[in-house]
């Protein structure tokens, strides 16, 4: 069965391209992330989905069907809005029903779905009351129960917690997991927040001015970033990146001529050819700072404790700040100059257009990101 | 100290003046009316300003003048009918105009509200060449007719720009649970927009009430005429006598139903003017 098949699909609103050539398939049941920067289309795309736009052009599947002309419950989808959208004048029950009653069952099974899916979202006590009544937390579960009353065959969730105060969407992202191994239907959720996509996708759509630069696991995604911009965009602090000269060596692999560093031999394939300009990429926790006796080195400008790590932020010569990632309590202090190297198999090469060098051949197959570009 | 606290006392003392002279200047006039109304026809022309006498001798003449009970019934169903045609037809235009994207919109509500910008006099001719094709001449209908030209723009454009205060995503939530436009429009919008069609409507009933001079141009029998045309021509007993007692007891027995009806829908009203206020 094939949940969902986006091909080629693209939109346009006058003369912008909004969502350029995007085209990924989602199996039944996944939960799959869309996630980018502000204005990236994640929540244009999201639209598409539901038919809530129309499709420019490109071919929009449910289940082998083609939808693109399908109004939204013929597409079987249920939506979860940013604002919630609850009807303002309907109790929470009739906001549940309203879409049963639409689509003409009868009383007893509206009466039936309506306390059943208010039972899985823990809202029996609120059945009868005005939206204005809830606490934000609970206007986020009916939101939830009115997208899920008829059971859609694809729930969509646009940034659904960004109206909810920290310690509460922590408590509803759970819940959100919870209920998608629960009812096992697919979801598609847009965010922009990279914490949430991590957490709770199977797999992540990666967007960037309108087109996908990679679809992963959230493991793919951290571990091998496809393009410079995912490196950047996924991770908490941010990847560090150092211009460097890079050259082929056909045994080793490529090696890096990195200032402040030295010479290092990388485990990946770079294209055969004269020294390149590209960037390194290395994640804060696999820098690995020595205290410099002699001088040396870079020094720590600041030192962030957030009790069960640390991390230190070093200044380069060009003024850019490398972020490292130690253990708390953390035996350096600011002002003080340190060495820093890191774990190669752990870095990452990007050209100059952005794209990932891919590692060297081995033995044992690792599963290869899928690409949007390739 | 003290300078700065006569200052908040004469301040004060300005402000309620002010509004005292407000007041008087609207409430006077209809104030002497029932005080008028309230006299035997004997101390009609002594001046007093207390209501000092109880007697209804007025009321009892125009209520027992057919033609009057006519007019009022005819104002009632000719203002009734103008504020349901203005509200169907003004919130299906401000959906169109406030929820769909077309192009010439703008346009659109210009020529509406350009619409409302002619003086009656300017279209009272033609206008009574088009009712007398019609064959509307001397019924409600043509006034029906009439008044509704001249209340619509202003319900459109109110009803437009609340339309527009509301949020997308309500729209788009009831597409996605399968609502038909019509569908969203009377389960989902109107409940919100009560507000603004209750002063709309308002408006609309008392423009339609209160007008005179279509309703003297295109009715020409007593049993057709409204109010204000039938309180025009009460005539007193000679060509010289005006009867001003039934006169002013005619307009108390039309103006209360205005007053009860903005008493009613005041809170609504208040609401409706100051905001969308729709939050979810």
């Amino acid at each position: 069965m094939a949940g969902l098949t986006l091909e080629r699909v693209n939109k346009r609103f006058g003369s912008t391209q909004v969502i350029d050539d995007v085209s990924m398939q989602i199996d039944n049941g996944e939960f799959i992330v869309f996630v980018g920067p502000s204005g990236c289309g994640k929540s244009t795309l999201l639209r598409l989905i539901a038919g809530l736009e129309s499709i420019t052009h490109g071919d929009l599947m449910i289940d082998d069907q083609r939808v693109n002309n399908l109004t939204p419950p013929e597409r079987g989808i249920g939506m979860v809005f940013q604002s919630y959208a609850l009807y303002p004048h309907m109790s929470v029950y009739d906001n549940i029903a309203f879409g049963l009653k639409l689509a003409k069952q009868d009383k007893q099974t509206v009466d039936e779905r309506v306390r059943q899916t208010a039972r899985i979202l823990q809202l029996d006590e609120l059945l009868e009351r005005l939206p204005k009544a809830l606490s934000g937390g609970q206007r986020q579960r009916v939101a939830i129960g009115r997208a899920m009353a008829r059971e859609p065959k694809i729930l969509l969730f646009d940034e659904p917690l960004s109206n909810l105060d920290a310690a509460l969407r922590v408590q509803t992202r759970n819940e959100i997991a919870r209920l998608h191994e629960r009812l096992g239907s697919t979801m598609i959720y847009v965010t922009h927040d990279q914490v949430e996509a991590m957490t709770l996708a199977d797999r992540i759509v990666v967007l960037n001015a309108g087109h996908v630069e990679q679809i992963g696991t959230p493991r793919e995604l951290y571990e091998r970033p496809a393009s410079r911009f995912v490196a950047g965009f996924i991770g908490s602090p941010k990847m560090n990146f150092i211009q460097v000269t890079a050259e082929a060596d056909a045994e080793q692999g490529c090696r890096v001529e990195i200032p402040a560093v030295g010479q290092r031999t990388l485990p990946l394939a770079l294209s055969a050819g004269g020294p390149s300009e590209t960037t390194l990429g290395v994640r804060p926790e696999h820098l690995i700072p020595t205290a410099s006796e002699s001088g040396e080195g870079l020094e720590i400008v600041n030192v962030e404790y957030l009790g069960s790590e640390a991390y230190l932020y070093m200044e380069r010569d060009d003024g850019e700040l490398l972020v490292c990632r130690t253990q708390a309590p953390s035996p350096f202090r600011r002002g003080q100059r340190v060495t820093l190297d890191f774990d190669p198999t752990h870095a990452h090469l990007f050209d100059r257009d952005g794209r990932a060098v891919p590692p060297r051949a081995r033995r044992e197959a690792r599963p290869e990101p899928q690409g949007a570009d390739s | 100290m003290t300078l700065r606290r006569l200052k908040a006392i004469a301040l004060k003392t300005g402000f309620w003046l002010l509004v005292a002279v407000l007041v008087l200047y609207a409430i006077f006039p209809f104030y002497y009316a029932i005080v008028t109304s309230l006299k035997p026809s004997s101390q009609l022309f002594e001046v007093s300003y207390w209501v000092d006498s109880l007697d209804f001798s007025n009321y009892v003449t125009v209520l027992s003048q057919p033609t009057f009970l006519a007019a009022i019934r005819n104002s009632v169903v000719v203002a009734l009918s103008v504020v349901l045609i203005a509200l169907l037809l003004g919130l299906t235009a401000a959906w169109a105009l406030g929820r769909v994207r077309f192009r010439g919109r703008t346009t659109v509500m210009m020529i509406v509200l350009g619409v409302s910008m002619f003086p009656q006099v300017a279209v009272l001719s033609g206008l009574f060449e088009v009712i007398r094709t019609l064959d509307l001449y001397n019924s409600p209908g043509g006034l029906i007719l009439s008044y509704t030209i001249f209340t619509l723009p202003f319900t459109v454009w109110i009803l437009t720009t609340f339309m527009r205060q509301l949020p997308d995503e309500l729209e788009e939530a009831a597409i996605v649970d399968g609502a038909s436009p019509w569908v969203t429009l009377t389960k989902v919008f109107m409940p919100l927009l009560w507000p603004a069609m209750a002063t709309t409507g308002l408006l609309a009933f008392i423009a339609a009430w209160n007008e005179f001079l279509f309703a003297l141009t295109f009715t020409l029998t007593d049993s057709q005429r409204t109010v204000p045309v039938a309180i025009a021509l009460i005539s007193g007993g000679s060509q010289y006598e005006l009867p001003w007692g039934p006169i002013m007891a005619a307009s108390v027995i039309v103006t209360v139903p205005l007053v009860v009806l903005v008493v009613i829908f005041q809170r609504r009203i208040v609401s409706g003017l100051t905001a969308g206020a729709v939050k979810g």
